[in-house]
């Protein structure tokens, strides 16, 4: 391999990515928007929830227990009803997520020391909200009825859960989000820019000119190859430097092995991108193989957001082959865990065993071409 | 709109079909691509939390300990998947991902139980937040209702308090399909409205046919309307075999009307077309505009409240969802699915697609004459 010849075609690369804004926008702004967006806009910390209430007691014990939902921080009450009847339109129309209805007994019942007995209508079709919902009232309603049995008594409880969370201690969605979001942008960059490349020469008909030169097909393929890999390290960069100061995710691990395991995924994923490139020789099929390769494995079956271990079983067997996965278990384990090599070898021989065959890939099927 | 318009009108939308169906892999595109799409993000986005590994340290391993776990295991929402009597391999277990939760049970746990109280530990892995939230929601439950059951046998808390029932409307098991893939569905069809409508227009500039259509008698807004006609047709019977297929093999719920699904695709779909041919309007390639559509798509749909309530959003990032067509196409599909909502339901949805539309479009007739000539 010759260096002159092969930092001749990294530079041509590199020009050509420069020339054109748009390659350049999706390059360096997507990440940034993605970031942002990921981490300001989603938060799956279910708070505010909009809630009805139907008081049939109008009791003082039936107002302090809808007092302890507002006091909760996780309701809002945006309606009071005065017939059951327009539970059904609140839920309905969408003005609430819930509805708690107490019973003109409530206060007879507790009174007298009988079981007293509220119901709560959830709009069900949003089931992530309703569950979370659900538990909170639960809590909440558990919380009132135990103080109000032991009122002017000391008689705590047997057994008390002592929860702690480990790794992403507040439970915020974006600590999950940043790291996983990292595997996302690369198979962006893949999918959108490296598989672009060689199609494009051929559809330029450069491709024979660039046969005819004396480059070697390593040097065409690493030349490539190189302004792609420091564009993506560029973006892990921004998007980490973006999570740790804007957001507060922590990197609890060594930075080294990320870099290095980051690198040898970004290798596998443009070699794969390529791969593609060559093999379809169209721009506009290449992006859209690429998508399906490289971009939509690593938003669904990474576990970047949506839990693998929820999907059913063909899913899951599909998602070992997906080296997204491995990565986002990597970038959780090293930003969120701290854990080292020790913990995530097998992780670390899925990206080596990625890049290799990512990268034969991409020369193997050039050689070919040419020929 | 004279006779003779009508007649190129429909020799183009003609030719456009032909042209579009001709391409095998523009067929694979139309009718294949969104059936699998369908499949595979009405099967991987879930969040249903069901069977969590959990890992558990009995360091008391009497029956009381032993009642506890049964607790947890008899709900269906936690597995167990490895006992030790070492807390160390509580660690290791979660370190590794073998588990999601731990259930720590000090020594004397029975002994305490029946005196001065005790405490039970459990770890969560935090790192996939939500399904952390919730169960840590499901086991604070299962510790309150033991330690309320066994406070009532030994007599210690009096009879009475209060029982909360919950019902779920809708959607009475609480599954997150029945949400998620009409999602899909929306956001399916805008992918194909884009995907169809700009590469129909960039191609032909790029491969100079436009040149030639513009010397023909057809003004910019007969092309418009014979670019987008066929688009349009095939976006509503995609939206029909998606919907049919998320019914009879996804058993999602139809209770509402498809006749209000209708008006609100029909609506949806023109957006989703003007913004397509806003973006044949400032693309020069087919590349592109494959990157307008994307960098247009991402931020849609994180914003339409598919895979996070809008609610939960700050009050900015909810301002800015008013103007997202992907968002109110959503609410009316889920509504109408899972709800059965009408029109009267329904209405300020459907009004902010129509403004919506009809805005972008407006936008778009602007532009695209200008962007022809140049």
């Amino acid at each position: 391999m010759n260096r002159t010849r092969l930092f001749a075609i990294a530079r041509k690369e590199f020009l050509q990515i420069r020339r054109d804004a748009r390659s350049l926008y999706l390059a360096f702004v997507l990440p940034i928007v993605l970031v942002v967006l990921f981490g300001y806009a989603i938060n799956f910390d279910i708070r505010n929830i909009r809630m009805a209430v139907l008081d049939q007691s109008q009791s003082a014990a039936s107002r302090e227990l809808i007092e302890s939902f507002e006091s909760s921080g996780y309701f809002t009450v945006v309606a009071r009803l005065a017939r059951a009847g327009e539970a059904d339109h609140v839920l309905g129309e969408g003005r609430a997520k819930l509805v708690l209805a107490i019973p003109p007994t409530f206060a007879a019942d507790l009174g007298s020391g009988r079981e007293a007995e509220v119901q709560l209508l959830l709009d069900g079709s949003d089931a992530n909200t309703a569950t979370i919902a659900q538990n909170y009232a639960d809590a909440i309603v558990s919380g009132y009825s135990t103080r109000g049995i032991l009122r002017g008594r000391t008689v705590t409880l047997p057994v008390q859960a002592e929860p702690r969370v480990w790794y992403n201690e507040t439970l915020e969605s974006r600590n999950m989000i940043v790291p996983g979001l990292v595997a996302v942008i690369m198979s962006i960059i893949a999918a959108m820019l490296t598989a672009l490349t060689i199609a494009r020469e051929w559809e330029r008909g450069t491709m024979e000119q660039l046969a005819a030169t004396p480059v070697h097909r390593l040097e065409v393929v690493i030349g490539k190859l190189l302004p792609y890999v420091g564009i993506g390290l560029f973006d892990v960069a921004i998007a980490t430097v973006l999570g740790l100061v804007m957001f507060g995710v922590p990197l609890r691990g060594d930075v080294l092995l990320l870099a290095v395991m980051t690198l040898l995924f970004l290798v596998g994923a443009l070699g794969l991108g390529m791969f593609i490139s060559a093999a379809m020789r169209s721009q506009v099929l290449a992006t859209q193989v690429a998508m399906i390769a490289t971009f939509l494995p690593a938003l669904l079956l990474s576990g970047f957001i949506f839990s693998i271990a929820s999907m059913p079983w063909a899913l899951q067997v599909l998602s070992r082959v997906v080296a997204a996965r491995y990565y986002v278990s990597v970038t959780k384990g090293i930003f969120l865990k701290g854990v080292g090599l020790d913990v995530l070898a097998l992780d670390g021989v899925a990206m080596v065993i990625f890049a290799v065959v990512g990268l034969g890939l991409a020369i193997r099927v050039f050689h070919k071409e040419i020929a | 709109m004279s006779g003779r318009a009508g007649l190129r009108i429909r020799e183009m939308v003609k030719k456009e079909f032909r042209q579009l169906l001709r391409d095998r892999r523009t067929r694979m595109v139309i009718f294949v691509a969104p059936l699998l799409q369908l499949l595979l993000f009405g099967y991987a986005v879930n969040t249903d939390i069901r069977n969590t590994d959990t890992f558990v340290v009995d360091l008391d391993a009497t029956a009381a300990s032993r009642r506890l776990v049964d607790a947890f295991t008899s709900t269906g929402y936690f597995e167990i998947v490895g006992r030790s009597d070492r807390p160390a391999d509580l660690v290791r277990a979660l370190d590794h991902g073998d588990a999601l939760m731990g259930i720590e049970i000090p020594r004397g746990f029975a002994r305490d139980l029946a005196g001065d109280g005790t405490v039970v530990q459990f770890l969560v892995d935090g790192t996939e937040s939500n399904s952390a939230t919730i169960t840590l929601g499901y086991a604070q439950r299962i510790v309150r209702r033991f330690a309320q059951q066994r406070a009532a046998e030994a007599g210690g808390l009096p009879p009475g308090g209060v029982d909360l029932r919950a019902r779920a409307w809708y959607n009475p098991n609480l599954e997150s399909r029945a949400y998620n893939v009409p999602a899909v569905i929306g956001v399916l069809i805008m992918l194909m409205c884009l995907l169809l409508t700009a590469l129909a227009v960039v191609r032909e500039r790029e491969l100079g046919t436009l040149d030639q259509l513009m010397v023909s008698p057809l003004t910019p807004g007969e092309l418009m309307l014979s670019k987008s006609i066929p688009v349009a047709v095939i976006a509503l019977f995609d939206l029909a075999a998606v919907a049919v297929l998320a019914v009879l093999w996804f058993k999602i719920p139809l209770i509402g009307s498809p006749l209000v699904l209708l008006p609100a695709a029909l609506l949806y779909i023109l957006g989703g077309l003007a913004v397509g041919l806003l973006i044949s309007t400032v693309s020069r390639t087919q590349q592109e505009a494959f990157m307008s559509m994307f960098l247009f798509l991402q931020p849609s749909v994180i914003l339409s409240g598919f895979f996070y309530p809008v609610d939960s959003m700050p009050r900015l990032f909810r301002w800015i969802t008013l103007g997202n067509p992907v968002r109110h196409f959503l609410e009316i599909v889920r509504g109408v699915f899972l709800k059965g909502a009408g029109f009267l339901d329904l209405w300020p949805q459907f009004l902010a697609l129509a403004v919506l539309a009809f805005a972008v479009l407006a936008f778009a007739i602007v532009r695209f004459p200008k962007t022809m000539a140049g």
